[in-house]
């Protein structure tokens, strides 16, 4: 770990203000050297590694005041970006409306980690490829543009299937992101250009340039979420299945919502992690299901549909069939909700 | 749907100890509380006095090659930054050891600093000292190393590995064919067998990860040099110490009253020791490392990878006819380190025709080293996986198998088992899990959408003894103090001492101290092969022996004790008093002022049966003398139990999860049967860990450890376990030692690793003889419909 400043920022102004990017060159916003702060779950273990090295720090605790809140209307689900990974796993609304979200937060790491995580936080966590997270192996190119993807023959077992290329395999490890992809949330943001609002499936990049990880400019801060609220969020279900019962990353999951009558799929939602490279939403495998009558056999159909344009690399090519029939069990599980 | 009991609530409040407290009395760990408030001391608590510099490791991003390169100006410029060891500055002044299989003290020959050369991923190739932690991590940071690469070998089947016989690398004082068991001509019994099982198993590298991190704290005053580091060998660390940097073993003291965990891995000195205790000399100055997790991996020991080819051949009525075994391990370059535990799975069975032999596959790693139940975890695995593909094969139920193979003599000289209860272990095992009611036809037992799997295996592990001394002293108020320089690794035994002690001198646990690991105490061997509550106890008990006997003496010829006359080995101490076997009784004080004036210390030592005759001499180098097992001349003495456990493997996603576990054991007497109880269920869901969880992933082409952290390398979390049952069956052994004890620490796991393997068989119809066993090895089980 490198020495750093630290800052206390009480509102969004003095927080933009305090991590305001020193020069006009644009940089991908992991490498900026100021970087928000909440919970500290993940940016401190990469300052131990030595893989992330900002000179400035802004703790952003201080806006738990404003931007902690959560707030469900009929329209939609307002989440700040200071919640806590556990207040929003145990809030009654979203127990009730949305326990997809539920689940796939009192599924993610363990209970004091949920305790401090934000979930502005969360969504932007990066990948547990070693390769990257260890600067002492030379080829990453998240890491170190340029020279190479050590996981394309390496150790690669929970790597991505989808949406990947030649110069990143790295899987997206979150379990919220797939759920905020899934409902067609959007992410909302405050930065030195204003704020605005991102449709939470283009927050994240495709790996054609891997260090730049997000559409966020530095220096950009997640204020908060807004979730859609539709007639699919009740019959929802996140699955993951994982080497052990609690803890451990996905190997595979999947975030699904369904609105049915009479047996037949008004709407489908169907998030995917632990199997891409970013929070993914499986837009061809809701297509399959739209409109048809729900069974095993249309459930298969759409999982085909969702790894169609999977790829493996070795040690994860199980992550093919894992995928397909986690979102089978998923989809199942959520067809037989008694809402 | 199967009638399975559903898993109970594990903890319902611990029983009350017993009243008594004495051998085999159930007993609440007497340093139970310190532990709990933190009060107990462990080695990174310790920081050397005042004023501590701190130590961060640079480690070799390379297996394989030299240094071209070490740029110091960045680091020089932290704020802070004392002093930084390289090749340069330390080469020849800390001298080469022999390990600790080979008559030495360090768990490898590679010395990191001696020279350019890297033999290992992770090697240390600098230490950085600063003022502070952070100063001392950042300044590592900025470190410069360039390397010349080579081409590396990183496991098996890997380009430019060693292989070579473990017989042919036999070292002083190993009798040749002592790793090649064998009996009669397997290979004809073999082939002319009627029914037969030939196939290979693999184990994984693991690491210990004990919680406690690597950390080293060093002194210097007026030459003398003290250590502060977690040890479960404090007279083997002092001695190596000595040895490596060229001073006297008795200007080296190394302080260790509790550690955090060791599991082998604190075993043998590593090579991290020697280079704080050089640094602190440079500094003049205390300084302390704290190796962080990642270095952990690569900086100590770790259980090497293994792989095995078991040929069994048997009559259809079950008789083994034939047993080969052949093992191949992976060790580093340079060191013949192995396990070879050829010498137990030869000796589980009865069986005419036997041969063996084990491999050592030098590749450019880390030397592997001791990790709990060593040769056992491995070479068990095989053969009881082996065992039950055989009961498959024959159609008979595997705890049957077992039994018509059951032998009170090994079959190899037909030396006799000193005790063995294997088939009583299986009977009050199979009975609790309820074994009557599996149907044998794999994927036959479901409930729901869970597959259900049942299976067992034999556990075992050798009984050793190893010489040992303490020291006693009881006070005229009827105070103990009981001093050795035996090893607290979370087994235990600070309480069984204590329990030992009282049960000798009639004292309440509340009037006896325990005094541990520090190299001024008397010698007591390493606390490994699960001899520390055998050896220590009994060289207690002798020391108290004497004690009693010198107040006995002088109570039978005063003329003022009730027990004038009388012959004083008839009587006992007891509730603080003297008693004779007619009931007569005087307090413990005045029978006590009659034999001595002061305190009454009594020094003793004890040398075990087939122990070498200058084992004590030995003991105070260092060397620990372990004997028992398959090593001893006329005899040979194990502990055995039996393991059952129940998988669920989801129908369609495959997880598979183990919720219920039952294990039966015979171990002799056992001394705290509450603090074996923990031993035990510890060991069975660590079983539990191997088989579906533990695995370190080595990058081939790099032969570099990937998944260096707990966050990748798992163990089982609580919700992984449910229902740990433990049984103890009754044994009395009075050949082992003079207390009967045979020692548990490390029967608790050995077993686990098969019965898994085993019961996700009978759930899936999967054979997984690879471990660990994971989803993806699930995922194509045709016999089983979703």
């Amino acid at each position: 770990m490198r020495p750093f400043l630290y800052e206390r920022a009480d509102d969004v102004q003095s927080a933009l203000r305090a991590a305001a990017p020193t020069s006009q060159t644009s940089i991908p916003p992991t490498e900026a050297s100021a970087q928000f702060i909440a919970g500290g779950t993940l940016l401190l273990d990469l300052m131990k590694l030595d893989t992330m090295r900002p000179q400035v720090l802004v703790d952003i605790n201080g806006l738990e005041r404003t931007h902690g809140q959560i707030a469900a209307t009929a329209q939609e689900l307002r989440l700040g970006a200071l919640v806590r990974m556990s207040q929003a796993a145990e809030h009654p609304d979203i127990l009730r409306d949305y326990p997809l979200i539920a689940q796939s937060l009192q599924q993610a790491a363990s209970a004091q980690l949920r305790n401090m995580a934000s979930l502005g936080g969360n969504v932007l966590q990066r990948t547990r490829c070693q390769y990257f997270r260890d600067p002492s192996w030379p080829a990453c190119n998240k890491r170190a543009p340029g020279t190479g993807c050590s996981a394309l023959e390496g150790v690669n077992r929970k790597h991505a299937v989808l949406g990947i290329n030649e110069h990143c395999i790295a899987e997206y490890p979150g379990d919220f992101g797939p759920t905020l992809a899934a409902l067609g949330a959007s992410v909302e943001t405050a930065g030195p250009g204003g704020a605005r609002s991102i449709p939470f499936e283009r927050l994240h990049n495709g790996p054609e340039v891997p260090n730049v990880e997000t559409v966020l400019a530095p220096g950009e801060l997640i204020t908060g979420f807004v979730v859609p609220a539709g007639p699919w969020t009740r019959r929802s279900v996140y699955l993951k299945v994982r080497d052990r019962q609690s803890y451990a990353f996905g190997l595979a999951t999947a975030a699904v919502a369904l609105d049915l009558s009479d047996g037949v799929v008004n709407e489908a939602r169907i998030g995917l992690g632990g199997v891409a490279y970013k929070p993914w939403r499986a837009h061809d495998a809701e297509a399959v299901l739209r409109g048809k009558p729900f069974d095993e056999a249309i459930a298969h159909a759409a999982a085909e549909a969702a790894f169609a344009g999977a790829r493996a690399h070795g040690e994860n090519e199980y992550k093919l069939d894992l995928g397909r029939r986690t979102l089978v069990r998923a989809l199942l599980q959520a067809a037989k909700l008694e809402i | 749907m199967v009638d399975s009991p559903r898993p109970q609530v594990m903890l319902q409040g611990a029983p009350p100890d017993d009243a008594r407290p004495g051998i085999g009395a159930s007993t609440s760990r007497i340093d139970g509380r310190a532990k709990v408030t933190g009060e107990a001391r462990y080695g990174s608590d310790f920081s050397g006095g005042h004023n501590p510099a701190y130590a961060f490791l640079v480690t070799s991003a390379i297996a394989r090659g030299r240094i071209t390169m070490l740029d110091e100006s960045d680091t020089r410029t932290v704020p802070g930054v004392l002093d930084i060891l390289t090749y340069r500055n330390v080469g020849d002044r800390i001298k080469p050891g022999k390990t600790f299989d080979d008559k030495g003290y360090m768990g490898t020959t590679i010395a990191p600093l001696a020279s350019d050369r890297v033999w290992h991923d992770g090697q240390i190739v600098a230490v950085v000292i600063a003022d502070t932690f952070e100063a001392a991590r950042e300044g590592a940071h900025r470190l410069k190393v360039t390397y010349a690469e080579e081409a590396p070998s990183a496991t098996f089947d890997s380009p430019g590995l060693e292989i070579v016989s473990a017989d042919s690398a036999s070292r002083e004082g190993e009798e040749p064919g002592e790793e090649k068991p064998q009996v009669g001509n397997a290979a004809q019994a073999f082939a002319a067998a009627p029914v037969k099982i030939d196939a290979f198993y693999d184990t994984p590298t693991q690491h210990h990860n004990p919680i406690e991190l690597f950390t080293t704290t060093c002194s210097w005053s007026n030459g003398k040099l003290t250590v502060w580091e977690s040890s479960q060998n404090v007279y083997g660390y002092q001695n190596g110490l000595a040895e490596q940097l060229g001073i006297e073993p008795s200007d080296v003291r190394i302080i260790s009253p509790y550690i955090g965990g060791a599991f082998g891995a604190r075993g043998s000195l590593t090579q991290r020791t020697a280079l704080i205790a050089y640094a602190s000399r440079r500094l003049n100055r205390p300084v302390k490392l704290e190796a962080t997790r990642q270095q952990g991996f690569t900086i100590a020991t770790y259980r090497a990878e293994t792989r095995h080819r078991i040929r069994l051949g048997a009559t259809p009525d079950g008789r083994l006819q034939a047993l080969t075994h052949e093992g191949w391990e992976v060790s580093s370059r340079p060191d013949n380190y192995k396990v070879a535990g050829t010498d137990a799975s030869t000796r589980l069975y009865a069986c005419p025709n036997v041969s063996s032999e084990v491999f050592i596959v030098h590749a450019d790693r880390n030397t592997p080293g001791f990790m709990r139940s060593p040769p056992e975890i491995p070479y068990l695995f095989a053969l009881e996986s082996a065992m039950d593909e055989l009961a498959v094969a024959l159609k008979m139920d595997p705890v049957e198998l077992r039994r018509i193979n059951d032998t009170q003599k090994e079959p190899i000289k037909g030396l006799p088992y000193t005790s063995r209860s294997l088939m009583q272990c299986f009977d009050a095992a199979s009975q609790a899990f309820g074994w009557s009611r599996r149907t044998p036809e794999p994927g036959s037992m479901r409930d729901g959408d869970w597959l259900i799997g049942w299976g067992c295996a034999t556990t075992m592990y050798p009984t050793q003894v190893a010489p040992a001394a303490a020291r006693v002293t009881l006070t005229p108020q009827g105070s103990a103090r009981i001093q050795s320089a035996s090893h607290e690794i979370g087994t235990g035994i600070y309480t069984v001492v204590a329990l030992t002690a009282a049960d000798r001198l009639g004292i309440p646990l509340d009037k006896i101290t325990v005094e541990l690991g520090d190299s001024e105490l008397p010698p007591a061997p390493v606390a490994g092969g699960s001899n520390s509550t055998a050896s220590v106890c009994n060289v207690v008990a002798k020391a108290c022996e004497e004690i009693r006997s010198r107040i006995a003496r002088a109570a039978v010829t005063a003329q003022d004790s009730v027990h004038f006359g009388l012959d004083p080995a008839s009587l006992t101490l007891t509730d603080e008093t003297l008693q004779s076997a007619d009931g007569r009784s005087e307090p413990l004080d005045k029978a006590f002022g009659r034999a001595a004036g002061g305190a009454m210390e009594v020094y003793a030592e004890n040398i075990p049966h087939g122990a070498p005759p200058d084992g004590m001499k030995r003991l105070y180098r260092g060397t620990s003398s372990l004997a028992g097992g398959a090593k001893l001349k006329d005899r040979i003495q194990f502990a055995f139990g039996a393991q059952f456990v129940e998988v669920r493997v989801d129908a369609r996603t495959r997880e598979v999860r183990a919720p219920r576990m039952v294990g039966a054991y015979a171990s002799g007497r056992i001394v705290n049967p509450k603090a074996a109880k923990s031993q035990l269920m510890g060991g069975q869901i660590w079983g539990i860990s191997a088989a579906l969880h533990e695995a370190t992933e080595i990058d081939r082409r790099a032969a570099r450890y990937y998944n260096d952290d707990l966050a990748e390398y798992l163990i089982p979390v609580n919700a992984d376990i449910e229902e740990v049952q433990t049984i103890f069956v009754p044994e009395e052994d009075k050949l082992v030692n003079d207390l009967g004890i045979k020692g548990l620490g490390e029967l608790g796991n050995v077993g686990l690793n098969a019965a898994v393997a085993n019961a996700v068989f009978h759930a899936t119809g999967v054979r997984i003889r690879e471990l660990p066993i994971r989803i993806e090895k699930l995922l194509d089980a045709p016999a089983i419909r979703s």
